[in-house]
């Protein structure tokens, strides 16, 4: 078999900078460098975990898959909203900079507070709405809806956000007014709207239309850039801007 | 001091407690008791380690498949040490969970027709898992999630560590918890308790689990009298990426994928696996659809034989998928393709991905009765943290997942029924035990300094278990994993940490989760070394009892918790009232058998 990934394991030495804010101790924040040995394969996760282990056990932040899934490590790393997980050090010239994720209040050094995010993505009704099911469910006849794949793919891209909130930090009119419902929630409403099972868009139009809904959407368009995923919520939040001027043009003509 | 009440608390915000706070609020509906459920959750729910479940959710499905074919796969993949009747509950309540999940908006992979895909899975005898691209965890806790913010009665508490339970009188009255963001404590008076907070991976060094997979809830039911059941059967995944440990599903191979040792060579098929299936047509039962306990062990003799490869530092055999086509290998196993690029530059389409077993899931647990209840009234248990019977000494892969299913909501609507009949205790009564956790907490933070760094003992923890309690084991290995747990245990009373502000104080958390492992560390050893036979995941190499031995073991273990002093164990007699213990076999030996 292949024995071309027979890694030697440089280690050199890199020079993280992280900002610190101890809310307990010090009003402002801070600067704090860190100087540790990374090979090709160290992330910026294992970087911070090293750096709790070993150097600081101070250093607090929010980890916990660590392969990308679970939307916990979200940082600003030299200004891009990074998770720490997938940023691997190898790919860094020269000092690193770390600091909390933009446009969140700052609750100590890289944990920031995500309950406005919680809030906007509730607020969409993020489930299947059912209101006038051909079946309603029963435990003791189960029976599925049909989906077939290409009603299936209609959604699913936008079914694979992980909350992690990058495009939030990378939204300009987010950290304008973070009132505005943001590219993530959304996503996440379009999902449910894209989803032949559900029956509940006229219900999440209302959040939609609001002024903090689609329209505060500029389409600068960093969110798709910065997901982690995949997952395109400018896409979708473009997408929902035009069932949305639909929704509000019939409404128009119903009076 | 915040002090709140509420009828039922849930521990836990992953798959099975999203599902148990969903029952809970349907089932006091239907029973027409109003009730407020309180949700706690050390972190927010989505980031809970079901999110990383890849493969599938296992049910009968299709026609020709039955009831009788699930559970006799489960009980002779569990070894025999398997409660019958709750496997029995489990497979014919699979279907309607899963089921009910679609009508949840989960999104499942689809045939043509439009109905529910189902794919192969390890020691099934046919395809019965559903799945959601090779995400399937992921989806199915994002739909718990979102369809639990229709329920009003759902109160979350995201970001609360759960410091212990209150029990007064055998019947449990709530639980204290510190709030991450301030660190404040807080009191949640409740007629019932549900704990859901997942396995204990993180006690080994090299292992598939999030960093929060630490055992709290374990510890903490543990510490109060109920049994931990069959600890000492832990789950080696055959396939995690090198360096990491990180999961790459079995879905790789129910879809066709081969494992090589570095000759090339299916290796399987010398470990009474085979004969070889032909190349892109998977066998149920056959090869690399095995259990994942004997795939593991396989890998173990390759590498003693010298037959392992080489990634790194680590020993390694390769996973290969490239027979299967990039189309198909994109459509079904996604993830994968990304994690394996992303972590160790390798492109499955392109390459085998070297891969080696790592610790994964803990079949034993909180011991349950078939309704999920404890020996502590009103405190229930679900999902990886209980151990309500279901896997016995080797976990079936894709049972999991419906596992939190079936059994979160049957907790949930218990919790309900009892907390509909039960009084709120004395506040006074949780107080006081509230003033306990807080002199804890004063003192592991009373800046004092320590002599003991908790860095330490944390490696020490998983060093010794990886190397006491791994793939084999023996008397001495197993022993001396348990000396050093015990001396850890007593070396940890001095830890204080470094970090005494109030404020997202992260090493107090881990503090507090080392002391959690280190007791339930304590439980696994003990069942390991008592445990004189050879089943399932458990395999002794030491002479006289490399096989089962069900005259005197076909008994669960049960180990209690004795403070300072030495954990006890005792035996428990299995129910096998369906299946008489018979001969495990996979491959052409299991041909004409029921296995």
């Amino acid at each position: 078999m292949s024995t071309d990934h027979l890694q030697t394991n440089h280690f050199q030495t890199k020079h993280i900078s992280v900002k610190r804010y101890l809310p307990d101790s010090s009003a402002e924040p801070y600067w704090q460098q860190y100087e540790l040995p990374v090979d090709d394969s160290t992330s910026l996760l294992d970087a911070l975990n090293h750096i709790k282990e070993q150097l600081d056990s101070t250093l607090s932040y929010r980890w916990s898959c660590r392969m990308a899934i679970c939307g916990s490590c979200g940082v600003m790393v030299n200004g891009i909203p990074k998770l720490g997980c997938k940023t691997f050090l190898r790919d860094y010239e020269g000092e690193i900079r770390i600091e909390p994720l933009s446009h969140f209040p700052v609750q100590r050094d890289l944990v920031v507070d995500m309950e406005i995010f919680l809030e906007h993505l509730a607020a969409v009704k993020p489930y299947l709405i059912d209101d006038n099911p051909v079946k309603p469910y029963d435990p003791k006849a189960p029976e599925t809806y049909q989906q077939s794949p290409e009603q299936l793919a209609r959604y699913k891209q936008f079914a694979n956000c992980i909350n992690c909130g990058l495009c939030y930090s990378a939204c300009p009119q987010f950290g304008l007014n973070p009132e505005f419902l943001g590219p993530a929630a959304l996503t996440l409403a379009h999902r449910y709207n894209l989803d032949s099972r559900d029956h509940g868009t006229k219900q999440r139009m209302t959040e939609l239309n609001r002024h903090e809904g689609v329209w505060s959407c500029t389409f600068v368009g960093f969110c798709s850039k910065v997901c982690p995923k995949h997952v395109d919520p400018a896409a979708a939040v473009n997408q929902s801007k035009v069932e949305s001027a639909k929704h509000t043009l019939i409404a128009l003509f119903k009076g | 001091m915040q002090q709140r009440d509420f009828d039922i608390v849930i521990v836990g915000g992953g798959g099975a407690g999203l599902r148990a706070a969903i029952g809970a609020a349907e089932q006091a509906r239907e029973q027409n008791t109003p009730q407020r459920i309180a949700l706690l959750s050390k972190v927010y729910p989505m980031r809970s380690h079901t999110v990383a479940a890849e493969g599938g959710a296992a049910a009968v499905t299709s026609a020709e498949d039955t009831h009788q074919a699930h559970f006799d796969d489960t009980v002779s993949g569990g070894d025999w040490l398997v409660e019958q009747g709750v496997v029995d509950y489990f497979v014919h309540h699979a279907y309607q969970e899963l089921v009910q999940m679609e009508r949840w908006g989960c999104p499942w992979s689809r045939k043509e027709d439009g109905q529910v895909q189902v794919r192969r899975f390890g020691g099934m005898k046919t395809a019965r898992t559903w799945f959601a691209a090779d995400k399937t965890g992921f989806h199915m806790l994002h739909t718990l999630f979102q369809t639990s913010l229709k329920y009003p009665e759902i109160e979350r508490f995201d970001e609360y560590f759960v410091l212990d339970l209150a029990v007064h009188e055998g019947a449990v009255i709530g639980v204290i918890a510190l709030q991450v963001a301030t660190g404040e404590l807080t009191l949640l008076r409740a007629k019932a308790v549900v704990m859901a907070t997942g396995g204990a991976g993180r006690l080994f060094r090299f292992n598939t689990n999030a960093g929060i997979v630490t055992g709290d809830g374990m510890a903490m039911a543990y510490r109060h009298g109920v049994a931990l059941r069959d600890m000492e059967f832990v789950q080696y995944h055959p396939t995690g990426l090198p360096g990491s440990g990180i999961l790459i599903t079995e879905a790789c191979r129910g879809e066709g994928g081969i494992l090589l040792n570095k000759d090339g060579y299916r290796y399987l098929q010398d470990y009474g696996l085979g004969p070889e299936t032909p190349l892109g047509k998977p066998e149920n039962k056959y090869m690399e659809l095995g259990p994942r306990d004997k795939l593991s062990q396989a890998f173990w003799q390759e590498q003693q034989a010298g037959r392992t490869g080489k990634f790194g530092d680590s020993d390694v055999v390769y996973l290969d998928l490239r027979h299967l086509g990039e189309t198909y290998i994109l459509e079904r196993l996604p993830f994968i393709c990304e994690l394996a690029k992303s972590y160790i530059n390798v492109d499955p389409v392109k390459e085998p991905i070297p891969i080696r077993p790592a610790v994964h899931y803990t079949m034993g647990g909180i011991e349950t009765d078939p309704q999920c209840e404890t020996s502590i009234a009103g405190l229930y248990a679900a999902g990886e943290c209980a151990s309500v019977g279901l896997h016995g000494a080797n976990r079936l892969g894709s049972n999991s997942l419906t596992e939190l299913l079936v059994f979160g909501r049957l907790a949930g609507e218990q919790a309900s029924q009892r907390a509909a009949q039960t009084e709120w205790a004395d506040s006074r009564l949780l107080e006081a035990q509230a003033d306990l956790q807080q002199a804890a907490l004063a003192r592991l933070c009373d800046g004092e300094g320590s002599s003991e760094s908790w860095v330490d003992l944390k490696h020490a923890m998983v060093q010794a278990m990886e190397s006491g309690c791994g793939i084999y084991r023996t008397e001495e290995s197993m022993q001396q994993a348990l000396n050093t747990i015990r001396q850890l245990r007593a070396r940890f009373n001095n830890i204080r940490v470094n970090d005494t502000s109030k404020v997202f104080n992260t090493e107090l958390l881990e503090c507090i989760e080392l002391g959690y492992g280190l007791d339930i560390a304590e439980a696994s050893c003990l069942g390991a070394l008592e445990r004189r036979e050879s089943r399932g995941a458990h395999q002794r190499l030491d002479e006289g009892l490399q096989v089962r031995d069900d005259v005197n073991y076909l008994k669960h273990s049960q180990v209690f918790y004795r403070g300072d002093a030495h954990a006890e164990l005792r035996w428990q007699d299995v129910d096998t009232r369906f299946s008489a213990p018979a001969e495990r076999v996979y491959g052409d030996a299991a041909k004409g058998g029921k296995a």
